[in-house]
């Protein structure tokens, strides 16, 4: 090869690894800010790491004084490999590590260190082929170039067409490109080049199968379908768990369902859990069936007089996931640090069957009733139990879809409750990403009584809390079925009710 | 059948994938064997060739037997009082047809695995119901009300036909307008006989059996075989036809050709159960099936019933019945003095060992096959999802039962499949001898391939096979011997030895048996006072 052509093709490397080193960084801070939440201060951090990381690397570059070359190339396959592995790493061990921080800036900084050794070796590399004014002026402004294209193609085309991972891994496989070519290129200059080609060669193996397998790291074709970006799923014995980021708002999927959006659950939380408990000043001990986010729990805490809340969710990956993630802690208060909560990992049905202790307050918040193994936990047959763990004067209140879509499965299950003895109370509130909510309060006695709600709330007041009992004739009540074992009524109106609603 | 195209491909595929990876499939294996019932000991009472007893032993009424008969009278005389019996069973636990097992997955039944609801003249079996928890009290209407969680959860049954699963047993996809018709009118049909009243004022078709109307325009029906009749009234619809015929086979362990028109249109017409919180169709079962019904009825007697007792000689004499037995456990012979016997062994039993008992001939039995498979995967498919019974349309079994089915535990990632095949094929004799010849692995072969079927590459989810063989698995309702001759011989007692057995009604049901042992306490406590 010519010396120019030589010099060619290192400034093209400049600008290669000046996008690459940028797409590095902001996918850490992408990740950091999904993950960990509050954007600002993450992307901040993680750009502060990376540039002071990319000093650590350029002061180190003073250490290499022989093998130039081989340095470099070696320099770019690592690169190539921690920077586009980076993204399917962190979402890969978001939920197996307890302090997720520390992994993100290890390896931000591991990058970062990295990437500030490149441009310092390739300026000496180049020093001997170009003037002093050329080298600086051409590497620089490849440099920014490369910079601009990153910071473009980043939000425009990776992240909407390629999500994060395979981003990455993208990016990973140009970066170790490079590194082949220049050992291509320079083949005789560089010593121990065949050892070389051979890490180069496994890197790229690597990263290629990473990116064609990084679907089922982060699925793809799931934040296609979500419209959202998956920063964690995982399949569990009992379902699938996903959560989503997109802007500022979190949402959490149990089996493609959304189970709440940081933006409105409160609205949905509070709703089901302070009609019941603002009347029942007596209340000691509540028990919580479902809710492994620890959303209700929440604000079952904001009443100080309770003793225990004890809280039995099927997954423990759940719960677990609730307890230790901060961008979840957050959402939930740290709801299952508190020495008055007891959770529990067993099926609510089962475990009902052998508790002995009684309740003030039940929540059943179990997902939508739709496949007959969910149906069982909204018959008689587990009411009637339900009821045996409640205390005469207390109340229980039960999540009942939407009673705008679905207004046969809602009032059904206010039948099924009606025909275990007990009174119900019917009501619905808006929140905005499920649309008309339904609840209903269920007790063994007609629930009476002043509303007491605790400060802080942000959607129930005294004031408006009557006119959540009011149903407009579109969800008025309608005759069915009782919603028994041996039938499961229930899961054919929901089947019926929202396939019609969703083929719209 | 004429084979899918789904189910080409999926042959078409693995053949590929042996293909690649170079070597024939091996057979499939797993672990498991065939079990009961104690055949071995079951011949040699055949043979006789026990010693004589060297042990003599009291009490008030030997029960021989220890099926659902059985444990009725030994149920029935511990209410009455006559606390002082003893009941015999050749297997080691009791149960019969409602044996069941047990492994950690689930239990399981062997056998008769759900009682449908007890119609209003079934009084013993409701009085059972009421007693063991299965019915609390009733309603305004009187009808009986039922406990939830024992009552067959929703999805009850499915079926695979043209290449899917649909909802229910009677073929819906690719029918015509006659084939509904008939349908049609073959329920409207059933439901007639249902109602009907015969000219003494009994229900037509009745259960217990026995109080069904003696109109001789009814009985008529029994002369014909069920797909006489069926062809008869005109009912050629190829669905309906197997339909029928999968029930007759379900409850008779054998085909609509074999058995009797009144028996056929019994299974249909017979049901006139209530109850409160469910449909009339509804059935009372429980993951081992009737083995509840069994261990509820038998936990109570404690040391009184005893396992591994093969009787082979019952005598009467001046003052009582001789029960002669061997022990198997402690390998000889014993002699228990009786004032009185309720022998509710199957008839072809106890004419071998009843002294001077006159035998019956032309009684059938049918040879069934049950296995029971521990999968770790519970099986789906296209269509409707997995039910409690799920049956293929134009297989030689009856389908499977999903032993988890009644777990209220929301997901359970393993199962017991309990999987029902009666060998009917041919004549009893020859079927059971084929039976006998088949080892673990043949049985393994014609199991896995029948579920393959719908369930391609099942076996690879296979944790344990076990298989048990029913030599005489259910008497079987054959023209003429519901209200002929040979069954009203088996009525009357023996001296003191009282008969108790569903093969005195013609049906192998749950509640005839029931009912014949609690009936057959009664009259033996009114014989021997």
């Amino acid at each position: 090869m010519t010396e120019r052509g030589l010099r060619l093709l290192l400034l093209a490397s400049v600008f290669t690894i000046a996008t690459c080193g940028l797409i590095y960084e902001l996918i850490a801070g992408t990740i950091a800010s999904y993950l960990l939440g509050d954007s600002v201060l993450q992307f901040s951090t993680v750009i502060g790491v990376y540039l002071f990381a990319m000093g650590i690397g350029s002061w180190l570059s003073r250490y290499v004084e022989k093998n130039l070359l081989g340095v470099f190339i070696q320099v770019e396959f690592l690169i190539a490999l921690f920077g586009g592995s980076a993204a399917a790493v962190l979402f890969g061990l978001f939920a197996h590590v307890s302090s997720f921080r520390v992994l993100l800036y290890a390896i931000v900084l591991l990058i970062g260190t990295l990437v500030g050794l490149e441009i310092p070796l390739l300026l000496r590399i180049l020093k001997d082929r170009l003037q002093f004014k050329d080298l600086i002026s051409k590497v620089f402004t490849f440099d920014y170039i490369g910079a601009l294209l990153a910071s473009l193609l980043f939000p425009l085309v990776l992240v909407p067409h390629f999500g994060l991972a395979r981003s990455g891994f993208l990016f990973g496989i140009l970066n170790g490109g490079v590194g082949l070519v220049a050992l291509w290129a320079l083949w005789d200059q560089v010593p121990r080049a065949r050892l070389l080609r051979i890490n180069g060669v496994a890197v790229l193996a690597l990263l290629a199968c990473g990116f064609v397998f990084s679907e089922r790291i982060v699925s793809w074709s799931e934040a296609a379908a979500f419209g959202e970006d998956v920063i964690f799923s995982k399949s569990t014995p009992y379902q699938r768990i996903t959560l989503t980021r997109h802007a500022d708002d979190l949402r959490l999927y149990l089996n493609g369902n959304l189970q709440f959006s940081a933006r409105d659950e409160y609205r949905y939380h509070e709703a089901l859990v302070h009609p019941g408990l603002a009347r029942l000043p007596h209340a000691r001990r509540v028990l919580v069936l479902g809710g492994g986010d620890g959303l209700a729990v929440r604000e079952i805490l904001r009443y100080p007089h309770l003793e225990s809340v004890t809280l039995v969710d099927l997954d423990p990956a759940m719960t677990r996931l609730f307890s230790t993630q901060e961008v979840l802690t957050r959402l939930n208060h740290s709801a299952f640090a508190s020495s008055k909560v007891h959770v529990v990992n067993a099926d609510a049905f089962t475990w009902l069957k052998d508790n002995r202790e009684m309740f003030d307050f039940i929540v059943a918040d179990f997902p939508d009733p739709s496949n007959f193994s969910i149906g069982k936990l909204y018959t008689t047959a587990f009411y009637q139990r339900a009821r045996t763990a409640l205390a005469q004067e207390g109340a229980m209140v039960i999540q009942c879809t939407s009673p705008f879509v679905a207004p046969k499965s809602f009032w059904c299950i206010d039948e099924t409750l009606r025909a275990c003895g007990l009174v119900t109370e019917p009501y619905h509130a808006y929140v905005p990403s499920f649309g008309e909510w339904g609840f209903i309060l269920a007790s063994p006695r007609a629930l009476g009584g002043p509303w007491r709600l605790p400060p802080g709330l942000r959607f129930l007041e005294e004031k408006n809390v009557a006119s959540l009992r009011e149903f407009p004739p579109d969800m008025a009540r309608v005759p069915t079925e009782v919603n028994r074992l041996n039938n499961q009524a229930l899961v054919r109106y929901f089947e019926a009710e929202w396939a019609r609603y969703t083929h719209q | 059948m004429k084979s899918t195209r789904r189910e080409f491909l999926a042959t078409a595929g693995a053949g590929a994938a042996a293909m690649l990876t170079g070597c024939k499939k091996p057979r499939p294996r797993f672990s498991g064997s065939i079990l009961g019932p104690a055949l071995a000991a079951g011949h040699r009472m055949r043979d006789g060739s026990f010693p004589p007893p060297t042990e003599t032993i009291e009490a008030g009424v030997a029960i021989v037997g220890g099926g659902i008969a059985g444990l009725a009278a030994a149920h029935q005389l511990d209410k009455k009082g006559a606390r002082d019996f003893l009941l015999l069973e050749l297997e080691r636990d009791p149960g019969g047809n409602a044996a069941c097992g047990r492994n950690a997955v689930s239990a399981y039944p062997w056998g008769a695995h759900y009682v449908p609801l007890p119609n209003d003249e079934a009084t013993e079996v409701l009085a059972l119901f009421e007693e063991l928890g299965i019915t609390r009290g009733r309603d305004a209407n009187g009808a009986p009300i039922y406990h939830e969680e024992y009552l067959c959860a929703d999805p009850m049954e499915r079926l695979f036909d043209a290449g899917r699963w649909q909802e229910g047993l009677l073929p819906q996809l690719g029918i015509g307008p006659d084939d509904r018709r008939q349908y049609e009118r073959f329920f409207a049909e059933m439901e007639t006989f249902r109602q009907t009243l015969g000219a003494d004022g009994r229900h037509a078709f009745a259960i217990p059996l026995d109080e069904s109307s003696r109109d001789e325009a009814l009985l008529a029906l029994d002369q014909a075989t069920m797909a006489a009749w069926m062809t008869k009234r005109g009912f050629t619809s190829k669905p309906l036809r197997w339909h029928v015929d999968y029930c007759c086979r379900d409850d008779y362990g054998a085909g609509m050709e074999n058995i009797s028109a009144w028996a056929g249109v019994h299974y249909f017409a017979a049901r006139r159960g209530r109850a409160a919180n469910a449909d009339h169709d509804a059935v009372v079962t429980w993951p081992e099936g009737n083995g509840w019904l069994a261990r509820r009825l038998a936990e109570p007697l404690g040391q009184r019933v005893r396992g591994g007792c093969v009787v082979f000689n019952l005598e009467q004499n001046n003052s009582g019945v001789a029960v002669d037995f061997f022990d198997l456990a402690r390998q000889r012979s014993v002699r228990l003095r009786a004032r009185g016997v309720v022998c509710a062994a199957p008839r072809f039993v106890a004419q071998r060992i009843v002294r001077g008992l006159a035998p019956v001939t032309g009684l059938e039995y049918s040879p069934w096959m049950v296995a029971n498979v521990t999968l770790a995967l519970l099986p789906a498919g296209r269509g409707a999802p997995l039910a409690w019974d799920n049956v293929v349309r134009g297989s030689a079994s009856l389908g499977y039962v999903v032993a988890t089915h009644q777990n209220l535990h929301p997901v359970p990632h393993e199962t017991v499949l309990t999987h029902y095949w009666p060998l009917d094929a041919s004549a009893p004799p020859e079927e059971r001898q084929r039976a006998l010849t088949r080892t673990h692995a043949d049985w393994c072969d014609l199991i896995v391939a029948d579920l393959a079927r719908v369930h391609p590459g099942i076996d690879a989810h296979i944790r344990n096979l076990d298989v048990w063989l029913w030599g005489h698995g259910m008497v079987r309702p054959v023209p003429g011997f519901i209200w002929g001759e040979t069954r009203q011989r088996m009525q009357p007692p023996h001296g003191a030895i009282v008969f108790a057995h569903s093969d005195m009604s013609g049906i192998s049901i749950f509640e005839e048996a029931f009912t014949r042992g609690t009936r057959a306490a009664d009259s033996l406590l009114a014989l021997i006072s």
